[in-house]
């Protein structure tokens, strides 16, 4: 890279073509409006999974309905984040059964980053409008008692979920250099890890909590700063304090998929042609 | 008579073949299916115990069966509403379609109902023998469920198959099915008894769950082989879905035949 071209200009490719994805979006107006509504009802459907279950019991692994709220909002508004801006690496199975990904290689940039600024999924704002709204509801109703802890915590566990699941999203895309018809098995961590992010804790197994509370550290995306803001004191090995280490996890998800991906770009042979 | 039944039974056979090709992907689809279905164990399992052992007619032992019965069946049913078909009535290939001197309704049926029944066995027999090893499951005390239950199964892999190709043939009057699919995918899903079992909604819910073809897709199937309510329920289940199967079978007809007249293929 040369000397004296500024940040502002080396991202200016990125800029261009990501603002370029988002007004071809927006260009045929009705099917976006129609993308909207139905990533809005993908959220409700979501939230009314965990809704039918209260419609029978009072409390989940110790948590009652509003305070359930909490955990989904914070996991569902930085999961749908994470999506829009990530989610799209779900299609490199595409691009290397097509061979389109050589493509990626003529240009000056890394691929990885020209990957995931190739697109941006506006449609799931309107599901990320849907934990936003659980998570305002949540927040107001749970019996929170605002202090500072409360108020540094939201942010903290916010922008760590973002970047735990953007994390998720490379790992994935690492290992689908390998899996190639294999790519739903990838959904069982990145999709079931969003519907993991959404449970009480408390109710896993320990193998579960081995796996989603640590290896995909799901639980730290939303139920342990959720647990550690309500002041609860947390179930067996997943302590309340651990809500703090929302970044760790977030590192950990980014250093897992970092690997991965250099290692699946390794393995990669090119499309031929 | 014999020489139309055999083409449809060639047909389910090719289907059947054709998914035994997607070996990787069946077991991508295998991992994915436990996965969620642990997850689920755990959630359902955490409902039941706080409802006091017994809810709604389920014990934690017949919730595990409901769990890995409906994840087994995951890969054999469509949920997702997306064909084949509906592409290439999008783009008139299925002109070529209606050329052929078969029904395009019945050998779309045909061929995807074979697709599914290979899919039971990379997806859904390891799906409940993983879940009964880890879990365990529940199994039915009466004899006569068995053959209750694999009628039931085959209904229900007909009907979804039947239902996802009324989504396909509104294509003949809709420029864009994908609102209409997103949207069985998910009414489906939901109603059909994938995220918690039907018995657990509310009464409205129930009702409205009822009103639509969606649990005998998956959630009936589920309960007849689970034989949770017995042979008298367990039969009156199977006659439910077969009523829904010619409702659903007559509008795909109607759909058809309407569609091939408004049909138009430009170029040549």
């Amino acid at each position: 890279m040369a000397e004296g071209v500024g940040l502002h200009e080396r991202l200016r490719p990125y800029r261009v073509v990501l603002a370029s994805r988002a007004r071809a979006q927006r260009a045929y107006r009705t099917s976006f409006a129609l993308d909207l509504v139905c990533s809005l009802l993908v959220g409700v459907v979501e939230l009314a999974e965990i809704w039918v279950l209260f419609t029978n019991v009072t409390a989940l692994g110790g948590l009652r309905f509003n305070q359930i709220l909490l955990v989904f909002g914070l996991a569902d508004l930085s999961f749908s984040l994470a999506d829009l801006s990530f989610g799209h690496l779900d299609n490199l199975p595409d691009f290397l059964r097509a061979g389109t990904l050589d493509a990626f290689y003529l240009r000056p940039q890394p691929i990885l980053a020209q990957l995931i600024t190739s697109d941006i999924s506006l449609r799931r704002l309107a599901r990320a409008g849907v934990g936003a709204a659980a998570l305002g509801v949540g927040l107001t109703t749970a019996h929170l008692t605002w202090s500072p802890r409360v108020a540094g915590l939201l942010p903290l566990a916010l922008i760590s979920g973002y970047a735990t699941f953007s994390g998720l999203f490379v790992w994935a895309a690492g290992l689908q250099f390998f899996l190639l018809d294999g790519s739903e098995m990838t959904n069982a961590f990145v999709y079931g890890g969003r519907y993991a992010a959404t449970q009480p804790a408390a109710v896993w197994s320990r193998p579960l909590k081995l796996v989603f509370g640590f290896f995909f550290p799901m639980a730290f995306t939303a139920y342990l700063p959720a647990v550690t803001m309500l002041g609860l004191p947390g179930p067996d090995w997943l302590p309340a304090w651990l809500g703090w280490c929302a970044p760790a996890a977030a590192v950990w998800s980014w250093l897992m998929g970092l690997a991965c991906w250099r290692w699946g770009l390794r393995h990669y042979q090119g499309g031929g042609g | 008579m014999r020489a139309t039944a055999r083409v449809y039974w060639r047909l389910l056979v090719a289907g059947f073949r054709r998914q035994s090709a997607y070996r990787l992907a069946a077991l991508g689809g295998l991992v994915a299916n436990v996965t969620f279905g642990l997850l689920k164990v755990s959630i359902l399992f955490a409902t039941v115990r706080a409802a006091g052992g017994e809810l709604r007619g389920y014990d934690v032992a017949s919730m595990s069966t409901y769990v890995w019965l409906s994840q087994g069946l995951l890969g054999s049913v469509n949920l997702n509403g997306r064909t084949d078909l509906a592409l290439r009535v999008k783009d008139g290939q299925v002109a070529v379609d209606f050329l052929r001197p078969v029904d395009l309704q019945a050998a779309t049926i045909a061929s995807e109902a074979g697709a599914s029944l290979f899919a039971l066995i990379p997806r859904g027999l390891p799906s409940v023998l993983l879940g009964a090893v880890t879990i365990g499951i529940q199994l039915p005390t009466s004899p006569l469920i068995y053959p209750l239950g694999a009628v039931s199964l085959m209904l229900g892999i007909v009907i979804s198959a039947a239902t996802v190709y009324l989504i396909a043939v509104a294509g003949f009057w809709l420029l864009e099915t994908r609102g209409l699919q997103i949207f069985y995918m998910l009414a489906s899903s939901f109603l059909g008894g994938l995220y918690v079992p039907i018995s657990l909604f509310p009464q409205w819910l129930r009702i409205v769950a009822a009103v639509t073809p969606f649990p005998s897709i998956m959630m009936y199937p589920v309960d007849v082989l689970s034989g949770l309510g017995g042979t008298a329920e367990a039969t009156r289940l199977v006659l439910v879905q077969l009523a829904w199967l010619a409702g659903v079978a007559t509008i795909g007809q109607l759909l058809t035949r309407a569609g091939r007249r408004r049909l138009e293929v430009q170029g040549g």
